[in-house]
């Protein structure tokens, strides 16, 4: 036993070291600081970098060229932030560098409520940059899933070749929790893959079989051309629409062909269940409370809880779907994952939400009293 | 070309996609010839840029090159250099994308004093978009956002850039390209942040609605207006009305970013404070 109480954003940090990030790039914003305070403490420690930039414009301008040089780059931000990193966000999914974007969820629109808790950025984290684009977003319910899942995070960044959302919310970033560290020092670490050919052979953006691309860390001898203009298979931008489309639907298909690798999720009581809860983030612990007075009352009730929130886990929804009377989901926003589970569901049971906007987190009674209005 | 600058070049990317009578591609050259004079290693080289037709230039030099987006040039290549310190980083950037959306970054590359050289083509105007003013635009000249005239002020970047802690600062011209050769070579050397304004043209989208018919026309403005600094000291104001200065503008000693977080680091892991 080798046990820690630590705050979910530190946890996140301390992960990230774990995962092999030597390089942090952001900006102060509530509530995610913490991260930044620790990495800035921390990435000298073990000849890692920490700069404060500008703005965070910068911020993820300067982790994506950070990245370019061969290391592992996490920013950290929340609400207002997010919304300035979309454009350069979208510039790393095109041109397939990888890194981790935290982003601690708090209330909005605008500059909204900036201690308090939500998840009303489910939607932006995938369709907040322009243009359509694969993403990974990720979602941890508790400070151990910080730790864990941020290395998973960078895994799946420098496995898959592009940015990871890290999509916490309040209260998960400020909750105290122990961490047996004993129980997380052998986790997997994943390093991008390096080119197995000479310069005069290297095609940056061939990607192979895996329709992943190996792109050389910058100044190791392999010189090529990185844009953020639709490219060919050499980097260089490109208008020809045969080459356009191949490239837009390589970029979304090495996501899509790997989805069992990608989407993870946990659940409970599946089986014989009338109702399921899908919840994700601080919601989840709310939704496994209500499950758990429902099941003591006798009531059927399961649990489904997203870990990997996109690509969503269509497939699994769709199942559920298919055998209870009805999803119930709480989230603190006015209903963005439940449009999803509406798509996924196609009809086949009703989809009803549990939506809170006051900057409060839901409680396992109002969860419990939309679950009682259908059973 | 000259073969000795050859090597510079993606040849498989020439020709270039530059107007006739463009300035760029005149500054490119330049810069080659400063590689050349600074025999410097391709491969430990990043060349950024960011969004305009002078930001084009990182397509046609063989480096490893990274073409952002529209201002940040700056910021990506901080995040270069200080993620890797052993690495040569120049920047590429139009005079609207470092002075209007980019000029932040400016600012503080200029204050960090970090270890870049950056190119600032300044042709007074939005090329790539066609012709709209930008900050660098001189007030009462035409555009086609200033229709009747560009209302507000000018910057004088190379006086923001000193002001901001830039420890070289340099202005060229398309027409004293010898001198422009010399002033990045100079500036590639200066461990600091370095910033060379290179004045140059576009006929296209300035020169034809400001009463300059050609790239000959703009050149010869260039020729009569800028003045060296060191000849400028032996005029008066009325003789330098009009005037702009050209050469190494500033000079400063200051403590360089990425060494200095080296040394943090150092002191980190020795257990100091
Ligand atoms: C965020 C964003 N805003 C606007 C544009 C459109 N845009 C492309 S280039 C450019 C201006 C280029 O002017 P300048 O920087 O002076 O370079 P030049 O083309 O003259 O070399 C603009 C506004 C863009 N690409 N991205
Ligand atoms: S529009 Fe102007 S700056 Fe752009 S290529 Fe043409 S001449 Fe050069």
């Amino acid at each position: 036993m080798n046990k820690k109480v630590m705050q979910g954003n530190e946890a996140c940090a301390h992960g990230a070291l774990a995962a092999g990030v030597r390089f942090f790039g952001g900006y102060p914003i509530t509530p995610s600081t913490e991260v930044a305070e620790v990495m800035a403490k921390e990435l000298p420690k073990v000849g890692g970098k920490f700069i404060q930039m500008e703005d965070e414009i910068a911020s993820m301008a300067a982790v994506i060229g950070a990245s370019l040089t061969g290391k592992k780059v996490l920013t950290a931000t929340s609400g207002p932030g997010f919304s300035l990193k979309q454009e350069n966000l979208g510039y790393a999914c095109l041109t397939e560098v990888p890194c981790v974007v935290v982003n601690v969820q708090r209330g909005g629109p605008s500059t909204g409520l900036p201690t308090s808790p939500a998840q009303s950025d489910v939607m932006q984290a995938k369709w907040g940059t322009h243009g359509d684009h694969p993403i990974i977003v990720i979602s941890p319910s508790t400070v151990k899933e910080c730790y864990t899942l941020t290395v998973r995070a960078v895994n799946l960044a420098e496995k898959y070749m592009t940015p990871v959302v890290f999509l916490m919310d309040e209260v998960i970033g400020h909750l105290r929790e122990p961490i047996d560290f004993d129980e997380v020092k052998d986790l997997e670490v994943v390093d991008r893959k390096k080119p197995d050919v000479s310069p005069e052979e290297y095609v940056s953006y061939a990607a192979g079989e895996d329709g992943i691309p190996v792109l050389a860390p910058f100044g190791t001898g392999y010189r090529y051309h990185v844009t953020g203009l639709t490219h060919d298979e050499q980097g260089f931008s490109t208008m020809a629409p045969p080459v356009v489309a191949r490239m837009n639907q390589r970029l979304m298909d090495k996501i899509d062909n790997n989805l069992d690798d990608i989407i993870t999720f946990e659940s409970e009581n599946l089986e014989d269940a009338d109702v399921v809860l899908v919840a994700y983030g601080s919601s989840a612990r709310s939704a496994k409370e209500a499950m758990r007075w429902l099941n003591a009352a006798d009531q059927n009730v399961g649990l489904f809880r997203p870990i990997t929130i996109w690509p969503f886990p269509e497939k699994e929804i769709r199942k559920i779907a298919g055998n209870v009377k009805a999803i119930v989901v709480p989230e603190m926003n006015m209903g963005q994952l439940k449009l999803e589970i509406e798509r996924a569901a196609a009809g086949l049971t009703k989809v009803i939400g549990v939506n809170k906007v006051d900057g409060e987190p839901i409680t396992p009674e109002e969860i419990i009293n939309a679950v009682k209005g259908v059973l | 070309m000259n073969s000795a600058y050859e090597k510079y070049f993606r040849q498989d990317r020439l020709p270039h996609i530059w107007c006739p009578g463009c300035g760029n591609g005149i500054v490119l050259s330049a810069f080659a010839r400063a590689m050349e004079e600074l025999n410097i290693d391709q491969d430990k080289t990043v060349v950024v840029s960011g969004i305009g037709c002078s930001s084009r230039a990182t397509t046609y030099v063989d480096f490893n090159t990274l073409h952002t987006t529209h201002g940040r040039a700056l910021a990506f290549a901080t995040g270069v250099k200080l993620a890797n310190p052993e690495l040569n980083v120049f920047v590429f950037m139009g005079d609207g994308d470092s002075s209007a959306i980019g000029g932040n970054h400016l600012i503080h590359a200029s204050r960090r004093n970090i270890d870049i050289t950056a190119i600032i083509i300044d042709n007074n105007i939005y090329g790539m978009t066609g012709g709209q003013y930008s900050p660098l635009t001189p007030t009462g000249k035409k555009a086609t956002t200033a229709p009747y005239g560009m209302v507000e002020r000018n910057f004088d970047l190379c006086e923001l850039v000193k002001g901001a802690g830039a420890t070289f600062v340099a202005r060229g011209t398309v027409y004293h390209a010898k001198q422009l050769t010399d002033l990045i070579v100079a500036g590639a050397k200066n461990k600091g942040f370095s910033v060379i304004e290179a004045v140059s043209q576009c006929p296209i989208s300035y020169g034809r609605r400001n009463k300059m018919k050609n790239a000959l026309e703009m050149i010869n403005w260039q020729k009569e207006h800028a003045v060296n600094v060191k000849a400028a000291q032996k005029m008066n104001p009325e003789q330098l009305k009009d005037k702009f200065l050209i050469g190494e503008l500033y000079r400063a000693e200051a403590p360089e970013y990425t060494a200095e977080y080296d040394k943090l680091i150092e002191r980190v892991q020795k257990g100091g404070k």
